[in-house]
């Protein structure tokens, strides 16, 4: 150590190499090439969210138990990611749960702002037995309504009791979006 | 007690090279490299025939606009011909490429090692947050049109109900890293400003504000890794590499506590016992935890063990991180304050790391003196911990 100290004169790193450029002279740069991909995509739900979202389409939320160590995974998977083993049990489970983390988005996926801001969070569903520590539990990404701005900046909304707002029937799809929301329950009423 | 793998070779780090960090770089990904590279190597003193084998690291190929980005960049890294991996564990990859680098080392397969990390995420359209569209589960998240922020902002939010943490509190480490960027020669968001700078700029995703987090970045970082033998003939600036860890959660983020990260303590705890460390936050004398958003650096100092679970953000606000501090947290100005081209600020990160321990780092030496020092990064859906304990 007290080599280095006696020669500590030099700071790296030294002349850091490179260019930065601001944003009217890259689009001035000769030879600046612009490109989209043209790419489309369809996805297979699989076979343990195709059920999900089957049951969602009936206004059911399902989970899967693994029959070696009991866990109850919502949304289902079709293995247990600690045993390996196939889950094919297929267990429903409450639509309502508790608010775990929840946050007012004032930009889209493109980063353009929002005209009206959205709340989205993590539902914690009632499912006893995910797992036998209070890391992990079953729950859904969501958005929330019937909740204010000012709920989520003062901490109202964590541990809030929730239900899912479903769809009419005949607008269901199958998909995530058959749950238009979380909302509060009664008793913790809209102010 | 130090618990090792069958380590055959010692390894050291001998030289480390840094490109600018900008938002829009002139350079290629490739030619990003190559600077990096002709810097790491004149430190330590070595050319390129004298390299044995490359290990590269560049996050999702979606900013580079490049597949197979890694055989891409490989002649801009040095690996012509040379035995080369790509490395790739999200945002952790940047400390990833160093432990890959020393298990090259350390296997004996290998006395010499380049390291190198590239990112270029500016040429992404209409904005880099776009591209990170692609890392959501198309059936359950995307169809809700997230934006990455999100994620970052639920976590926050957890972490401020679960601690107590103010976003008040939380913006210092902001304004510590900014303000310790202002020595860092590549810096690019190096800046002095209070924590009201941070509250009153554009809230994206409460609790996110813009100056909550890291800006977007290109640039390049390279180490030099070698064999104990190599080391000690080629220069006495060497650190050893001590420790390393690594770990992988699910992606099943909305099922577990996002208020504290369970695999940066499980690949910090693996480096440890290697190292062995067994009093972290005695024994740890400077850190560079990653910070991609300011409350990222609180979570990691819990996650290294550094601070006790929920303490950190009070810690932070006592001074204790600061370069003159107890144990200083991103000397080197971080992500938040250098910029975060993906891969290559970890590197940038465990680069600082080898500088402060060999007391090469300037004005941003830190006041204590420093024999052992940890950089960690993180990556993908709250998933990955990549860590690395140094030591002189
Ligand atoms: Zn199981």
């Amino acid at each position: 150590m007290g080599s280095f100290q006696t020669k500590s004169k030099v700071s790296k790193p030294q002349n850091p190499g490179g260019h930065g450029l601001k944003e009217n002279e890259l689009w001035q740069l000769s030879g600046l090439i612009e490109y989209r991909p043209r790419a489309k995509y369809d996805f297979s739900a699989g076979q343990a969210l195709g059920i999900f979202l089957e049951k969602l389409k009936e206004g059911k939320i399902v989970g899967s138990r693994c029959p070696r160590c009991g866990r109850i995974y919502v949304p289902p998977r079709s293995y247990c990611e600690y045993c390996l083993v196939p889950t094919i049990e297929i267990v429903e489970v409450p639509d309502t749960g508790t608010v775990h983390t929840a946050v007012i988005s004032y930009i889209r996926t493109t980063r353009e702002r929002m005209e009206k801001p959205e709340i989205v969070g993590i539902i914690r569903l009632d499912v006893p037995g995910y797992s036998t520590n209070e890391y992990e539990f079953a729950g859904l990404f969501h958005r929330l309504c019937g909740v204010t701005p000012e709920d989520v900046i003062s901490g109202n909304v964590i541990g809030m009791k929730v239900r899912a707002k479903w769809k009419p029937p005949e607008k269901r799809k199958g998909s995530i979006l058959d749950i238009e929301c979380f909302e509060p329950l009664p008793a913790y009423g809209n102010p | 007690m130090k618990v090792n793998l069958q380590v055959k070779d010692r390894v050291a780090v001998i030289g480390a090279g840094l490109t600018l960090f900008r938002r829009r770089m002139l350079e290629t990904p490739k030619e990003l490299s190559a600077l990096a590279v002709q810097q790491a190597l004149d430190e330590a003193g070595l050319t390129l025939k004298d390299i044995d084998c490359v290990v590269l690291g560049t996050a999702p190929d979606a900013f580079d606009g490049m597949h197979f980005n890694g055989e891409y960049l490989a002649d801009g890294a040095g690996a012509t011909n040379k035995p080369m991996v790509r490395v790739y564990v999200g945002g952790g990859t940047g400390v990833m490429v160093p432990i890959a680098a020393w298990w090259h080392v350390a296997s004996g397969h290998c006395d010499t090692v380049l390291a190198v990390s590239e990112e270029k995420m500016s040429p992404a359209r209409p904005h880099p947050q776009y591209v990170f569209a692609y890392i959501w589960d198309p059936i359950l998240e995307r169809p809700l049109q997230p934006n990455l922020i999100w994620i970052f902002a639920m976590e926050m939010r957890r972490y401020m109900a679960k601690c107590g943490a103010s976003k008040r509190d939380i913006a210092y480490v902001s304004v510590k890293n900014k303000k310790n960027a202002l020595d860092h020669p590549s810096a690019q968001a190096a800046a002095n400003i209070t924590a009201d700078d941070v509250l009153n700029s554009e809230t994206l995703v409460w609790p996110v504000n813009r100056l909550d987090i890291s800006p977007v970045s290109d640039g390049a970082a390279a180490l030099v890794f070698a064999s104990e033998k190599i080391a000690r003939r080629m220069t006495d600036t060497r650190v050893w590499v001590e420790g390393t860890g690594w770990i992988l959660d699910n992606t099943h983020w909305y099922n577990r506590e996002l208020a504290y990260p369970r695999y940066v303590e499980q690949a910090a705890r693996m480096a440890y016992r290697m190292a062995g460390v067994e009093k972290p936050s005695k024994e740890i004398d400077v850190v560079e935890p990653y910070d991609p958003f300011d409350y990222k650096e609180l979570h990691h100092l819990e996650g290294l063990l550094i601070a006790p679970k929920c303490q950190a953000w009070r810690l932070a606000n006592e001074g204790y991180f600061d370069r003159d501090g107890e144990v200083p947290s991103s000397p080197s100005g971080g992500l938040l304050g250098v910029g975060n081209p993906i891969a290559a600020a970890g590197t940038m990160k465990t680069a600082e790391i080898y500088w402060q321990l060999t007391y090469q780092a300037g004005a941003r030496q830190v006041k204590k003196p420093v024999e052992k020092g940890v950089a960690q990064a993180w990556g993908d859906l709250m998933q990955v911990g990549t860590v690395i304990v140094m030591g002189v």
